[in-house]
């Protein structure tokens, strides 16, 4: 009997991890818009940008190093694809009660600190990351404008150095934003990241 | 020099636990009370999560920054402490930055009277080895590899004491 269990045991697990792979977006799938607050008060949704020809969504927080790491990239990325339609949204997924850190508070303080030029928007509730399948802070969803829908085009890391930005030599998001802007699909159009978990209650 | 160090630490390290070599790091960094060996660039890392050991290894991917790491650390801990005969091995490998490892690795090894095996892994292009850790891996820390003869699971998760006892004791059960 013991050497039937513990094998179905192991499946079990490993099912177990298969299904939370399975969750949340694939590139080429439609991405839920939403309506969540920003830091100055206001209620954002994709739908309010009529003249975007997509979205670099990241889901991105206060407390987690590699997120600090990236803060001044992801002002770059803004500042060079927002005007090219592109601009950056950035979630904070963090559910506060666990992470005090993260609290919509001081989420307001460090977008003033840095002066962010992006919507840093509050997951209140916590009922869009798991739509999107984000796993991570940072983690990024490219998102392109088709027919009224917005069609997932790059899931995955800013670029292929965390520490430091000079010896970075893949830039995945600028170079997938500037293949859909030249018409083309994304090359990488999937990466990973070490990151910090999404922080929820058990 | 750096490789007669390490020498004659896999020797001493030998005598306690023979042939659980880790693989030969690239440089050592060192406290008072800890030696703990840095692999730039995971190459030099790889035949640690690529073999299959006879003994249980518990490959914990960790950092001094992350809360839920250092939760679960004392968990991890207690395998190694409390290990007796069983045959397992904790390693616990830090992904703590580069910049930090002298002025925030080592002090908290110290302060935590870590007595698992840790290396650190600097490679910060993550995307080239995540997969090769385990595909089902999106990078989130914490993260743990469970390698053995036949055994090799992946968990990315935060385990509480009696998850992780549970799931090593079946492991160690399973293996003849």
């Amino acid at each position: 009997m013991k050497t039937y269990t513990l094998p179905l045991f192991a499946l079990l697990f490993t099912l177990g991890s298969l299904t939370a792979i399975a969750d949340g977006y694939e590139v080429g799938d439609r991405a839920t818009d939403f309506r969540l607050k920003n830091v100055d008060g206001a209620m954002v949704s994709l739908s309010d940008y009529s003249d975007a020809k997509g979205f670099i969504v990241i889901f991105t927080c206060n407390h987690c190093p590699y997120s600090v790491a990236y803060e001044d990239r992801i002002i770059a990325l803004d500042r060079k694809y927002r005007d090219k339609g592109f601009p950056v949204i950035a979630i904070n997924p963090n559910d506060p009660a666990v992470q005090p850190e993260d609290s919509f508070e001081k989420m307001q303080e460090r977008a003033e600190e840095k002066a962010f030029p992006f919507p840093y928007l509050f997951d209140e509730g916590q009922k869009i990351y798991p739509q999107y399948g984000a796993t991570r802070t940072p983690h990024v969803y490219l998102l392109e404008k088709s027919d009224g829908d917005h069609i997932v085009r790059y899931i995955g890391a800013i670029d292929n150095n965390h520490s430091d930005p000079e010896n970075a030599d893949q830039h995945y998001v600028a170079d997938a934003v500037d293949a859909l802007l030249a018409g083309d699909n994304p090359d990488p159009d999937m990466t990973k990241a070490i990151g910090c978990t999404i922080k929820t209650k058990k | 020099m750096r490789t007669a160090v390490w020498l004659t630490m896999l020797f001493l390290a030998g005598s306690i636990v023979r042939a659980q070599a880790l693989p030969e790091p690239s440089r050592v960094i060192s406290s008072n009370t800890h030696v703990v060996p840095v692999y730039r660039g995971f190459e030099a890392m790889a035949p640690l999560v690529e073999r299959r050991p006879d003994t249980l290894h518990i490959i914990n991917f960790w950092a001094t920054w992350c809360a839920p790491c250092v939760k679960e650390l004392p968990y991890f801990e207690e395998l190694t402490r409390e290990r007796g005969d069983r045959p397992l091995k904790v390693v616990l490998v830090s992904l703590d930055f580069r910049q930090q490892l002298e002025t925030r690795l080592l002090p908290f090894l110290k302060d935590r009277d870590i007595t698992s095996s840790v290396v650190v892994l600097d490679d910060p292009d993550a995307n080239s080895w995540i997969d090769r850790v385990d595909p089902s891996w999106s990078g989130a820390i914490p993260g743990t590899l469970f390698l053995g003869k036949g055994t090799r699971l992946f968990r990315e998760q935060t385990f509480t004491r009696n998850e992780l006892h549970s799931l090593v004791d079946s492991l160690l059960e399973r293996t003849p």
